[in-house]
């Protein structure tokens, strides 16, 4: 069972509608008790870097650092991802998670923002076992919709080109994270999840 | 470095009554099928996206067919926008609830701009396009262009100009303009270029084409000098007549992005 974390950011329909695709059971909740005992967890989300600032008064944030640290599998998806990172400038007063290094910045870029669309991922040096890009190709399209990125630190297992290069998906150990939204990104898209879900029911058996 | 980012074509189904249906400037309409799967289709041959239109609701003043959009939704892996009769933030919620990734605003946003804003902050820019139907005005000396806001249908003038409502639009918290011309749609001579190249580089949100798509040339057109950043059709891609690989084979080979193989 995959819980989807509710932080009244956007709406989680597309994500649930993709794991209930591919056979997996999916609940949703925004109570930090819930997110403490559960086999596996998901953060989606759209929009303002601020949203999850919902997570630290509600208990969740905590919530979800125990759960990561016990092992939980845990995805982050677009603002889901961010947070993982230290911070936002969109957002400077909301703390992140700091698994990974670095605060989110706006693109620095001519180009328009948001970066709206079909973009390809391409695996960096760590990325060469990443767990959750198993059977993607290098130079497969995903789509993105969003104005803040994520630096390319340590933990970034591909990354992405838009006049910079940023984080697309970072990865380590039991937490994972794609900027761009697999749940609307065709077969790409499924397989990410779908390789997500068997990491989860690996751990969840052992 | 590379702007990575690749040119979207976007497959639009005009339903009306649960039923796509195609026709010249909205008359004699043809049942073209069911909407589910025309979805599936399309985005199986590789359109980017999926656009559903519910094009009688605003004039039939009923609400969008929600079942219709939850049915569609159902097996659609790629983004999928939904417009036609919204005019509230619950009509919006219910369109989100029901599976769709962005909504269209169109004479809900003119009426009452408040809108946008409020969606936006509900639901997020990326999920909010304005669809800015536009007519040409003779043109002005100084050899701009010149267009007139529409209501939905294209019957009654607002007095807007289109490239200052794609602005205010954009500041309003739109993340995206749906910029139809009144003059080309139905017409399959072309997109207008020049008004969409007006529009699309006065705003720095994306710009999605739309009206006039009758061969490959004219999406190479829209996207070297119309500057769009994607375009829409709808009556090209049903009863088979273009296959969305086979246009965006042409479109790579006239060097603009697209997402292939896809």
């Amino acid at each position: 069972m995959i819980t989807l974390i509710d932080y009244k950011a956007g709406n989680l329909t597309s994500v649930r509608k993709a794991f209930t695709f591919l056979g997996q059971e999916s609940m949703v909740t925004e109570d930090p008790e819930v997110v403490r005992s559960s086999e596996a967890l998901v953060l989606p989300g759209v929009g303002h870097f601020c949203t999850t600032e919902r997570l630290a008064t509600s208990g969740v944030r905590d919530a979800v650092l125990e759960a990561i640290a016990r092992g939980t599998p845990f995805l982050g998806i677009c603002v889901g991802m961010q947070w993982q990172f230290e911070g936002s400038t969109e957002a400077p007063e909301t703390k992140g998670l700091a698994l990974f290094e670095g605060p989110c910045e706006r693109f620095k870029t001519e180009l328009k923002v948001p970066h709206v669309g079909w973009n390809r991922i391409r695996r960096t040096s760590s990325g060469a076992a990443s767990r959750l890009l198993r059977d993607v190709p290098d130079d497969s399209f995903v789509y993105f919709t969003h104005s803040y990125r994520a630096p390319v630190v340590e933990g970034v297992v591909a990354v992405t080109d838009y006049d910079e290069t940023f984080a697309a998906c970072v990865e380590r150990e039991n937490v994972f994270g794609v900027q761009f939204h697999p749940e609307k990104s065709g077969d790409t898209g499924l397989r990410i999840l779908k390789n997500f879900c068997e990491y989860a029911a690996e751990r969840s058996t052992r | 470095m590379s702007t990575g980012i690749t040119k979207r074509i976007i497959a639009c189904l005009d339903v009306t009554h649960g039923r796509v249906v195609k026709g010249v400037q909205f008359v004699d309409l043809i049942d073209a099928g069911d909407p589910a799967e025309l979805a599936q289709l399309h985005a199986a041959s590789g359109a980017d996206e999926i656009v559903l239109l519910d094009i009688t609701a605003t004039s039939d003043e009923r609400p969008i067919l929600i079942d219709v959009v939850r049915r569609t939704a159902r097996r659609l892996f790629v983004p999928f926008t939904v417009g036609g009769g919204v005019r509230s933030l619950d009509d919006a919620s219910a369109l989100f609830d029901a599976g769709a990734d962005k909504i269209s605003i169109n004479s809900a946003a003119i009426k009452n701009p408040e809108i946008i804003t409020r969606i936006a902050e509900r639901f997020g820019s990326q999920a909010v396009i304005v669809a800015v139907d536009a007519k040409r005005k003779p043109a002005p000396a100084d050899g701009t262009v010149a267009a007139e806001v529409y209501l939905a249908g294209g019957r009654t003038a607002t007095g807007h100009d289109a490239t200052a409502w794609a602005r205010e639009a954009e500041s309003r918290g739109a993340g995206e303009i749906l910029l139809t011309s009144m003059d080309c749609d139905g017409t399959r001579n072309g997109f207008d270029c020049g008004l969409t190249a007006a529009v699309a580089t006065a705003v720095n949100i994306p710009v999605i084409a739309s009206g006039g798509a009758g061969t490959g040339r004219h999406f190479v057109d829209v996207f070297k000098e119309g500057c769009a950043d994607a375009a829409l059709a709808a009556s090209i891609f049903h009863f088979g007549i273009h296959d969305v690989r086979e246009l965006k084979a042409e479109l790579q080979r006239e060097g603009i992005p697209v997402r292939l193989p896809c």
